[in-house]
């Protein structure tokens, strides 16, 4: 795109300033369908009568919808607010005339889709009564932001057709330079601005100059208008002398100069990024009948309640009217003396841009600039779409410079990233490919559901990644747990085996085997082994010691009994209670289920418990009757507890013998131990020394003990 | 319920009338072949639409299609007219039944019919039968100016007799080499310079072939009013004469016995001006951004130089347009517009 | 050094051959030090592409494991019901497989996206989906009312059985301003199979009904 400055096109109306030789930028493609606007300008802008229902749908605009805050059966004034902005990019919506709210509820609304939306319906008194306005007698004494929350108030939202809020557009963040009035109103048939202009040029100035005051644009204003409206022109001309860096520009008729961005390429030559704003570029741009209705919000205090819209076509008799927001289309085409032709469908907006209306009943909303009503001959049913022969007329038209065959045979094949690829997204469905298709193939159509295609593709990618993350962080979450309590089962186990080793519980034990052995009368040896256990204990956990104190503690009690029979009245009282939990359950799963779960949950804890004293028992019995197998199958067990197991063995053996053979076996064990020991000893002399001092220890020790031994059976 | 979508409005043009545009601007070339070269082409039209109407006809019912409705869109009747242009005058009947069936049958109904052949049909089957059957490829007539022209029902008859591998019935006196033919000849050992060529041989018009000047200037009438329509763009058509005229500039050689001819004899000669406007802009099988036409164009016009230059084949519209066909996915690839409000590109 | 080479043609070949392989060799070591790749590769590409729904219809327990199968033991790519056709797809693509229909016995609608509802005075509370969700999307404790957080649930299906009362419901998602879309074009070309599913009217219309 060479940018090639193409004079102006000097309309001839007025001589003016600067202004005849400013140079626009060409627009590359669009197309010159018929304008058809004459028609609709043959009478100035008339008022139109008020229907039986007035409707007002909550969401207008861009952004979020609006809430209700007047109640059925509430009387309302026209001005009066009633659905109010939720949050920053929303509008208020106002009735449009007095009378009593009679129903909130879904409609069907002002959507291509004929979806049904929140509507306050209100039915006029006929008094059109308004509530008292509180109008600005001097707005430049007022702050940009007071503006801002006055416009905001008044419930304007772009009235060009895409309805976004104008306070959020006009409160750039960036610094501005330019303020672009657009005017050029480029879609055939509508003339809504056009006959603005006419009549109310001095309330348009007006508001413009507001706008200018709010945004304080660096270098000027620019008001861009095609040269198909020349009384139009004049009339602004006429009003912008007197006004300082205010320009009118003309340019020559083409659709779609009326886009935004297409507007500021003509009028400055610069391009808004893909996927910016014009703010990005210092550039804000405001429809002319935004600027009127800013007018009338600030100078009169009087919120938006009507707009001027074109109703046209060849089933109507084509006028503008000043029509009060919330009358429905069918009061509308009444007024205009619509005769239907079989299911011709009328059409909201214009012909290039506006969407077939599914129900005659959807009312007129900010954004409904025209009423298109139009005959078979306007406009013929839909051929069949032909073959593409890529003949390429569509990438002429294109205004953005996409190549739209190409991406028809993406969309078709749903080629998601080769659209992304071709730019799908800087299509601004201007439809002038569609409009200049020799195969009349709906690009438009499917540019618009691969739009919608990959934005859904897109959320749901972002939703899946998101319940990845959930879903690890729950798989590692669970891991954790299952840690945590492998931790704790693994950690009781421990402080189980420990209990036993400990000198506390051992004591216990110990205690249990002396008495036994007492009645025998044998107590000696069991006092002997008691120390060499207490000092092994001593290298366990300081921890572990303290948790075995408490258990001790709690063991005290019943240390009457033995601890295998504590343990058994215990293993007995959890069975009842499991028993009895039980029955309870069965009892309660036919009356409360909800109880069940806690029911289950808890002789779960019993039932482990129940496991837990039962382990503890087997443990203990084993260890007491069968503790020489111990060594063997517990290989954790260290040596100080190994040396524990096989004093215990040797005590409960005492026990049975005399104390002669008693003492022999304990000196041919010993013998045993010594020779192991030695053995160990001079194998331990060569390779390790600092060990084999150790085993020379309990080596003396072991000599010391066999040498008493001898002594006492001698 | 289907929905219906923007916009509401619709250009006059359809596919149809591209088409029959089309072939309203094939006639002042078609009117000027019948005036020096014959009825010759105008009988190969007349046998190439009936096989190419009932060919795509064939294959609408074996697809299961409407049949009526998909003939309306004429294009069969453009790929007939095209070939029935670019085969010779004296070409018997069956090599043009034969061509014609096989441009609809197999490069354009194989492939998926409109919109999804590779190739240009008429070309793909004139190349086909260009290496197939030589011998009666290159039976083009005698201009009118050096002899009379036979009779509309002579020439129907020797086509109708003509036999497979039978030598041409044409009579002796009625064909005769083209001037692109003889320009070879006289570069690969002639030794004349360009300037005695066209004063000793009889072939040689005003800026042209005799009669082939007349014949270019028809389809290049036809042309400019197709652009003028704006049924094509000026790229692909403008680049290629433009690329061929520079070649030929280039090796002009001052018109010495090694030329290959002025730029002006390569414009006004063989196919050069009906292969710019009729058949580079085949929109089916061409690039598609107008930067890619351009360049498409521009490689078509120096492969046709090329081969008329140092080929075998006298003409090469229909070889250079299938080779670039081929390249223009690639070209495609590579000419992507700028978007409004992207950076780089020039488009 | 030219004299070398002309004299041993041969020894210069094969020292050059050698000297070749030596940088060549050390390249592609730095190369395989420098751009280690950690794990599979593929195994992450598939699972993006995998809808996460961590429904274990595939008879993985979780879309990591199904896409770690698909790479690894050369599991069938047309397993994932939630993933639908455009899953198979784009696995295809990637692995360069062949289009398969999806496996799905007793699947009706495959592809379709929907979500858990918990009808919720029904709710006993008893904590069984919040334990059987995969993305921790339920809310609520034991005996209280529990909740589905629709924007987080994956609509898995697994919530439903486990529940007691069965008062979970798998809705699809409705037709709202903000989803809703055009749909894409019917193909323009009338074709054979097209016959019988609406379009006579698209061929009759053009005054032919000599194929219908």
């Amino acid at each position: 795109m060479s940018e090639i400055p193409v004079t102006q096109i000097d309309t001839g109306t007025h001589t003016q300033l600067d202004v005849a030789n400013r140079k626009v930028w060409p627009l590359p493609g669009g197309v010159h369908p018929p304008e058809n606007k004459a028609q609709s300008l043959q009478h100035p802008i008339k008022p139109m009568s008020l229907p039986a229902q007035l409707v007002f749908p909550l969401s207008q605009h861009i952004g979020a919808p609006a809430l209700a805050c007047v109640n059925v059966g509430d009387q309302v004034l026209r001005g009066q607010v009633i659905a109010q902005a939720k949050g920053f990019v929303s509008v208020p919506v106002h009735a449009s005339s007095s009378g009593t709210v009679v129903a909130i509820e879904e409609r069907p609304i002002a959507h291509a889709s004929g979806l049904h939306g929140m509507c306050i319906v209100v039915e006029p008194d006929g008094q059109h009564e308004s509530i008292e306005f509180s109008p600005i007698a001097d707005y430049t004494q007022c702050s940009a932001e007071e503006l801002l929350d006055t416009i905001r108030n008044a419930g304007i939202a772009g009235m060009g057709g895409a309805g976004f809020p104008s306070a959020v557009k006009l409160n750039a963040k960036q610094p501005i330079d330019t303020l672009i009035i657009n005017a050029t109103e480029c879609e055939p048939y509508i003339t809504a601005d056009d006959a603005l202009i006419r009549e109310r040029s001095s309330d348009v100035l007006l508001g413009i100059q507001i706008l200018k005051h709010i945004v304080q644009p660096s270098q000027e204003v620019l008001i861009g208008i095609e040269d198909n409206k020349p009384e139009a022109i004049a009339q602004l001309r006429a009003q912008c002398t007197e006004h300082d860096q205010i320009h009118v520009v003309v340019f020559p008729t083409k659709y779609p100069s009326g886009g935004e961005k297409q507007l500021i390429k003509i009028l400055t030559g610069r391009e808004v990024p893909s996927g910016g704003l014009p703010a990005d570029i210092g550039i804000v741009c405001q429809n002319i009948g935004t600027c009127e209705a800013i007018k009338k919000a600030v100078v009169d205090g009087e919120p938006l309640t009507s707009r001027v819209t074109t109703v046209t076509g060849e089933t109507v008799s084509p006028q503008n009217y000043d029509i009060a927001l919330g009358t429905p289309v069918s009061h509308a085409l009444a007024e205009s003396d619509y005769q239907a032709q079989g299911n011709q469908p009328v059409i909201m907006g214009g012909p290039m841009m506006g969407f077939a209306l599914a129900n005659l009943d959807i009312p007129v909303v900010k954004t409904t600039n025209c009423i298109l009503a139009p005959s078979v001959t306007e406009r013929p049913p839909n051929d069949i779409a032909q073959a593409c022969i890529r003949c390429g007329m569509c990438a002429e038209a294109c205004p953005v410079s996409l190549l739209p065959q190409q991406l028809y045979w993406f969309s078709r094949s749903q080629n998601n990233t080769q659209l992304e690829k071709h730019n799908l997204f800087d299509c601004i469905e201007c439809g002038a490919c569609s409009y200049s298709c020799p195969s009349h193939i709906p690009l438009v159509q499917y540019y618009r559901s691969s739009k919608a295609e990959i934005r859904a593709e897109k959320a749901d990618q972002e939703k899946s990644e998101k319940a990845k993350q959930r879903f690890e962080l729950r798989q590692e979450r669970l891991e954790r747990e299952e840690r945590e309590k492998e931790e704790r089962r693994k950690a009781r186990k421990e402080a189980a085996l420990k209990a036993k080793a400990s000198p506390s519980k051992q004591d216990v034990i110990s205690d249990a085997i002396a008495r036994t052995q007492a009645k025998k009368n044998n107590v000696a040896q069991a006092d002997k082994s008691a120390p060499a256990a207490a000092d092994s204990a001593k290298a366990l956990d300081p921890a572990a010691a303290a948790i075995e104190r408490a258990k001790q503690k709690r063991a005290e009690p019943a240390t009457e009994q033995s601890p295998e029979d504590t343990l058994k009245t215990q293993i007995a009282t959890l069975e009842k209670r499991i028993a009895k939990a039980n029955d309870k359950m069965a009892a309660l799963e036919t009356s409360d289920s909800t109880k069940i779960d806690a029911l289950k949950s808890g002789l779960a804890l019993q039932q482990q418990k129940l496991d837990d004293a039962k382990a503890q028992l087997a443990a203990i019995s084993s260890n007491a009757v069968d503790s020489a197998s111990a060594p063997a199958t517990d290989e954790p067990m260290d040596a100080a507890q190994a040396a524990i197991a096989r004093a215990q063995q040797a005590r409960a053996e005492a026990g049975n013998l005399s104390d002669d053979e008693k003492r022999a076996q304990q000196l041919t064990s010993i013998d045993k131990r010594l020779s192991a020991q030695q053995a160990k000893y001079d194998e331990l002399l060569s390779s390790d020394p600092d060990k084999a001092e150790l085993i020379k220890a309990s080596l003396d020790k072991l000599q010391a003990k066999k040498a008493a031994l001898l002594e006492a059976s001698s | 319920m289907t929905q219906i979508t923007s916009p509401h409005a619709h250009s006059a043009l359809s596919t149809a009338d591209v088409m029959r545009q089309v072939l309203l601007a094939t006639i002042p070339g078609v009117f000027a072949l019948t005036l020096y070269f014959g009825w010759g082409n105008l009988i190969n039209i007349l046998w190439a639409s009936l096989t190419a109407l009932a060919c795509e006809a064939m294959v609408m019912k074996l697809r299961g299609r409407p049949v009526k409705y998909y003939l309306n869109d004429a294009s069969a009747l453009v790929t007939a007219v095209l070939l029935g242009i670019a085969l010779p005058p004296f070409a018997p009947c069956w090599l043009v039944v034969f061509g014609s069936a096989f441009a609809i049958l197999i490069v354009k109904q194989l492939y998926g019919g409109l919109g999804y052949n590779p190739f240009n049909p008429a070309m793909a089957s004139y190349v086909i039968l260009l290496i197939s059957f030589p011998v009666y490829m290159s039976t083009w007539g005698t201009p009118s100016d050096l002899g009379t022209l036979p009779s509309f029902i002579d020439t129907f008859l020797w086509k109708l007799s003509s036999q497979t591998g039978a030598v041409s019935v044409i009579p002796d006196g009625y064909t005769m080499a083209t001037p692109l033919d003889i320009v070879r000849q006289n570069m690969n050992g002639g030794g004349l310079s360009l300037s005695e060529l066209a004063t000793q041989t009889p072939q040689f018009g005003h800026w042209g072939g005799l009669g082939w000047e007349m014949v270019n200037a028809g389809f290049l009438f036809g042309g400019v009013y197709l652009m003028w329509r704006r049924i094509f763009t000026w790229h692909a058509p403008i680049s290629m004469l433009i690329s061929l005229a520079i070649m030929s500039l280039i090796f002009y050689d001052n018109g010495s016995s090694q030329s290959a001819g002025s730029p002006l004899f390569h414009l006004f000669s063989g196919a050069t001006m009906f292969a710019a406007f009729f058949i580079l802009t085949d929109p089916v099988s061409s690039a598609v951004s107008n930067r890619g036409r351009m360049i498409f164009g521009a490689l078509i016009g120096v492969i046709i130089f090329i081969v008329r230059r140092w080929g075998n084949y006298p003409d090469a519209a229909a070889f250079a347009v299938l080779l670039l066909n081929f390249a223009a996915p690639f070209i495609d690839h590579y000419t992507q517009p700028r978007t409004y409000g992207h950076k780089g590109g020039d488009a | 050094m030219l004299e070398f080479i002309q004299a041993n043609w041969f020894v210069a070949a094969l020292l050059a051959l050698v000297l070749l392989a030596l940088v060549f060799g050390a390249l592609l070591g730095f190369a395989a030090i420098r751009f280690k790749v950690d794990g599979n590769p593929v195994v992450d590409q598939i699972n993006t592409i995998l809808p996460q729904t961590q429904c274990g219809q595939c008879g993985y327990p979780g879309c990591k494991p199904y896409a770690t199968a698909i790479a690894e033991q050369d599991e069938a790519i047309n397993r994932c019901p939630p993933g639908g056709e455009t899953t198979i797809q784009a696995l295809a693509e990637l692995l360069d497989k062949e289009v398969v229909p999806l496996d799905a016995e007793g699947v009706e609608d495959a592809g379709v996206k929907k979500y858990a509802l918990i009808r919720e005075d029904e709710c006993i509370g008893c904590t069984k989906c919040i334990q059987a969700c995969p993305v921790d999307a339920i809310l609520g404790s034991a005996k209280h009312m529990h909740t589905v957080i629709t924007s987080e649930c994956t609509g898995c299906d697994l919530c439903v059985e486990p529940c007691p009362v069965d008062c979970i419901d798998m809705l699809q998602y409705p037709t709202t301003l903000t989803n809703w879309s055009w749909e894409l074009p019917k193909d323009p070309q009338l074709i054979i199979t097209d016959l019988g599913r609406g379009t006579e009217s698209a061929i009759n219309s053009s005054n032919q009904g000599d194929a219908a």
